[in-house]
């Protein structure tokens, strides 16, 4: 079974529309949303959900306001300033310490180093994911909890089981839509794929932040290939980014024209494949055999 | 006054309107200041082009064993949430890569076999251009903790005028670091299905963290019109709609702003400004 992930470096360059469509064109896949902070790719496969699971990617701290002393050393001690004397008062203290469950990061040092062990330490929901069933065979997604971290984990989470469901229905292929970015949930979604495909747009910002998530990519050692959207935008800036790849070492695939059948098949739940059987659809197909080829 | 523009969704225009908001009050005589939150891919210098005067290491802690002192009791192990340490054949071995410096591991070390090391995981770069003072943190390749990047440049923050804060996308920790101790978060999205589900997170995002907010809708005249009845069902403001414009793009492709391409669009960028100072005075009468 072979893996390739779509990622983008910068937002909006078309990363979702052109997974779902490569969603159509493969063959034997399961697919899966990594991009856990922004999901969309659910809104033009529109899955039908078989099972849902919590997702709890680290503890908490919360203070017993009965308990504790105001003693502060939990405070002290926090360095994610997550502890504030803004707690209701109790029998010994006016007011006591209260963990703000956004800021807290889950590290235990309180709740160890509590003299009257008033904190306790439970499992923190941080979202659910879904194993569905979609037009075009398994998918799993997820939605992260509203203001919640650890999405690199969750990530991770779903590429296992979505591995899991490949191997398992002996599927040949395993389709993963990332995450913008360079940071955890993106090294998440590419630590071990087989290739990776960026997705670009020529503009200033496009070329910058390509060469920084290629340079993520060339560390880790994956096969990566570029496409760049919407290229006759500033056709001058497609060369040059083109030229820039080819210096990195990655390998340019194919450009495709700003089309709005993005925005219209997105608005008609449609894959651009399914929409259009014009030029863009004869594009991304011949996009997709060379990924297909560059996975071997 | 801290003004955050953020959005769940990326590539909808958030530094295009940070920069452009940043300049077209600085044109005005106003004293202004911009912080690219979006360490990962900090593209506000492409636009402001500011020279910087300073440039800081962002460090954080990470745990050195002395071996000599360890007795491999095996407590920070037991202790650190993140398996950045564990005890292996009677002595703790890091994985730095893993750490979240919460400094556990020393506090609770009985022989004070470790102490703290920083490792550099990205710079804060300070400077300014036309009349704008620039910031932005740029993440090392390869690390993850954004938060901390985005946590140090705010440190340069100034306490009077105006501070526009480019956030991060998304709506988790990055997100959370870059708003959470400002007065009004400006939320761009674009009218698709996709804009759509991304604006509803990111509303949910400010409103637990309670924050007073309102939208910006670019690229107004290309989907549907999903958004403007969100928006309208939710009472909402929307304070800006910029239309679908290619000269926008082609600037925007070449590093060029909008308010020095189009002129217009400075009075357009002041009167956003305004109106997100009345919402803020009012949100502030209400709560």
């Amino acid at each position: 079974m072979k893996e390739v992930v779509i990622i983008s470096g910068k937002g909006g360059t078309g990363k979702t529309s052109l997974t779902a469509a490569f969603a159509a064109l493969a063959e034997n896949a399961v697919l899966a949303d990594c991009d856990v902070d922004a999901a969309d790719l659910h809104l033009v496969l529109n899955p039908n959900v078989l099972r849902q699971s919590d997702f709890s990617g680290g503890r908490l701290a919360a203070i017993d306001p009965h308990t504790c002393i105001g003693c502060g050393k939990c405070a002290a001690l926090c360095r994610f300033d997550a502890i504030a004397l803004d707690g209701p008062g109790n029998d010994v203290v006016g007011k006591t310490y209260r963990v703000d469950p956004i800021a807290c990061e889950g590290c235990k040092v309180c709740v160890a180093f509590c003299p009257v062990d008033a904190i306790a330490f439970e499992p923190a929901i941080n979202g659910q994911w879904f194993v569905s069933e979609t037009r075009f065979g398994p998918m799993v997604h997820a939605r992260l909890g509203i203001a919640q971290e650890n999405s690199g984990k969750l990530v991770t989470l779903i590429r296992k089981e979505a591995k899991r469901i490949a191997e398992e229905q002996n599927k040949t292929l395993l389709l993963v839509d990332g995450s913008p970015g360079i940071g955890c949930p993106v090294i998440a979604s590419i630590t071990g794929a087989d290739v990776v495909l960026i997705i670009t747009e020529p503009t200033l910002s496009g070329l910058h932040d390509l060469e920084r998530v290629g340079q993520l990519t060339r560390n880790f050692g994956i096969r990566t290939l570029v496409c760049v959207n919407k290229a006759d935008i500033n056709p001058q800036m497609s060369e040059q980014i083109a030229e820039k790849v080819q210096q990195q070492g990655l390998t340019v695939i194919g450009q495709l024209p700003y089309d709005d059948a993005f925005t219209k098949a997105q608005i008609m739940k449609a894959t651009l494949i399914e929409y259009t059987g014009g030029e863009i659809a004869e594009k991304i197909k011949a996009l997709w055999r060379q990924v297909v080829y560059a996975a071997g | 006054m801290k003004i955050a523009i953020a959005s769940g969704k990326g590539g909808t225009g958030k530094t295009t309107l940070s920069t452009n908001l940043a300049a077209a009050l600085a044109h005005d005589g106003r004293r202004v200041q911009y912080l690219d939150c979006d360490v990962e891919e900090p593209n506000g210098h492409i636009f402001l082009k500011p020279q910087w005067d300073s440039t800081e290491d962002v460090t954080v802690g990470v745990p050195q064993v002395d071996l000599d002192t360890c007795t491999g009791c095996g407590k920070c192990g037991q202790l650190c949430q993140y398996s950045a340490i564990v005890a292996v054949k009677g002595a703790a071995l890091v994985f730095e890569q893993l750490c979240h410096s919460c400094g556990g591991c020393m506090a609770v070390c009985p022989t004070g076999a470790i102490r703290e090391v920083e490792r550099k995981i990205g710079v804060a770069q300070y400077g300014g251009s036309n009349g704008v003072a620039a910031g932005q943190g740029v993440l090392d390749i390869g690390a993850i903790q954004s938060p901390a990047v985005i946590r140090h440049l705010k440190k340069g923050m100034r306490d009077r005028g105006i501070v526009i804060l480019d956030a991060p996308p998304g709506t988790s920790c990055p997100v959370i670091e870059a708003i959470r101790d400002c007065d009004f978060v400006l939320l761009v999205t674009e009218p698709t299905p996709f804009g759509l589900n991304d604006l509803e997170l990111a509303v949910g995002m400010v409103r637990q963290l309670g924050i007073p907010f309102a939208v910006a809708v670019n690229r107004c005249d290309m989907g549907d019109d999903g958004v403007v009845r969100y928006c309208r069902g939710e009472n909402i403001p929307i304070l800006l709609e910029i239309p679908n414009d290619r000269r926008i793009a082609e600037a925007y492709s070449r590093g060029d702003m909008m308010v020095n391409v189009m002129t217009a669009y400075r009075q357009k960028f002041i009167r956003l400004f305004e109106s997100i100072v009345s919402l803020q005075i009012a949100g502030k009468e209400t709560a």
